[in-house]
């Protein structure tokens, strides 16, 4: 139910936008986030909720990297 | 690019590596609760179960708002649909079984019901009933409706509450994998009164082994409070223009859940200005001649939901209890543990 979508803006008139989901294009409402044309958002229920930075991706890349990399004593 | 490094396996791997390690630090068994469908999905379709330790367990939450929405809703909104009261919803509740029947059976015999993708497509039929259910993930759709007119039943609930009540229910949580989507929403600061360790997590399996790292980390170390692995949506504030949304059109009101009873401040009803689009008071004859909902001989969704059993456990479990034939709301929706036990076994 709370499963939300992210893709890529296309076209904006009002709060309504055109978003891409890899392919598929689809009428969403944007009145909740401020999103311009070609910036990434995730949908949810017909609304994009946040727009997705790519700062804040590489931050959280980074945060997995971290979680990940072993340190030479775990091997 | 992002796709790419969120199935890395060599990171996947470490992490499976650090939690097998960490697992062995920890005094006593711990069990964890995700309190989102979306999780629980994730969880069983990634076998994450079966790469634990077998100290560490994950209990299904009540986050999935299908199954939590009370049968006494489920039996008013049928009510209503067979009083002549077009009803709206999402796809998921026309299956849910009430008391009597199900909304699908009161369509096919000649109620009006519609489902709809998103709460703004309801506004296109007439004098429509919106049965408006989930979480705060959900919720500001639906006041962007109901400022546009939409006449809704509320039926929408908040996790914090419900998270608060499930604490005090002493079901021995050491930990939540928090809500992705919920926290887009409400921001990660809403949950700092809960004295629990507590991770918001994404949704990848990468996401949800990082966060249970991350929990153990913070339980092996004595340690309550929240940190936050869902950094690329989720920030300390949350979308402030859904709240305000949110604040405009609802206020707090308790709530009915299914499992867990009447829980205070964890629903959401119409502020006194929208009274006018409040099915509740609209329909108020009719609904006050509803009986008192029945739950399904048998059914132990109440029990799934709060995590004190597995759906296998329930005596329905896959016999009479099928997703198509479902007996409980968590054998209806994608998210339901037991739907998900169904489709990918215990794990």
């Amino acid at each position: 139910m709370c499963l939300a979508v992210p893709g890529k803006i296309v076209s904006v008139a009002d709060d309504m936008a055109v978003v891409d989901f890899g392919g598929a294009k689809k009428d969403i409402c944007v009145s909740l986030v401020d999103a311009r044309i070609g910036e990434y958002v995730l949908v949810h229920a017909g609304f994009a909720i946040k727009t997705i930075s790519k700062d804040d991706a590489k931050k959280n890349l980074e945060l997995l990297y971290e979680l990940g990399e072993l340190i030479p004593d775990d091997r | 690019m992002i796709d790419k490094d969120l199935k890395n396996p060599d990171i996947l791997k470490g992490i499976i590596f650090k939690i097998n390690k960490i697992a062995k630090d920890l005094k006593e068994p711990v069990n964890l609760m995700e309190v989102c469908g979306t999780h629980s999905q994730t969880i069983a379709k990634y076998g994450i179960r079966s790469i634990l330790p077998k100290n560490v367990r994950l209990i299904s939450g009540p986050g999935c708002p299908v199954c939590v929405t009370s049968q006494q809703d489920i039996d008013n909104i049928i009510e209503l649909a067979r009083q002549g009261v077009t009803v709206v919803t999402y796809g998921d509740m026309l299956r849910v079984p009430g008391t009597v029947m199900t909304l699908e059976k009161a369509r096919a015999e000649g109620a009006d019901v519609k489902h709809v993708y998103s709460a703004l497509d309801s506004l296109k039929y007439k004098d429509a009933v919106f049965f408006a259910i989930g979480f705060e993930t959900t919720a500001p759709m639906t006041a962007v409706a109901v400022k546009k007119g939409l006449t809704i039943y509320p039926a929408h609930k908040t996790i914090p509450a419900a998270l608060s009540a499930l604490i005090s229910m002493e079901l021995k949580i050491s930990g939540f994998l928090q809500p992705g989507h919920v926290s887009a929403i409400i921001g990660s600061r809403s949950y700092s009164d809960l004295k629990i360790a507590q991770v918001i997590s994404g949704f990848e399996a990468i996401d949800v082994l990082s966060s249970i790292y991350m929990l153990l980390e913070m339980i092996r170390d004595g340690k309550k409070g929240l940190h936050n692995e869902y950094l690329r949506i989720v920030s300390d504030e949350g979308n402030i223009k859904a709240q305000k949304i949110l604040d405009e059109v609802f206020r707090p009101s308790d709530a009915l859940w299914r499992g867990l009873g009447c829980i205070k401040g964890s629903g959401l009803t119409l502020k006194d200005k929208y009274k006018d689009q409040d099915a509740k008071i609209i329909y108020a004859d009719i609904l006050d001649k509803v009986p008192v909902a029945k739950e399904p001989k048998g059914c132990r969704c109440g029990d799934v939901l709060c995590g004190l059993c597995r759906p296998n456990e329930c005596p329905l479990f896959s016999k009479s209890c099928t997703p198509k034939t479902p007996n409980g709301a968590c054998m209806v929706s994608h998210e339901g543990s037991c739907q998900i036990e169904y489709r990918y076994g215990d794990l």
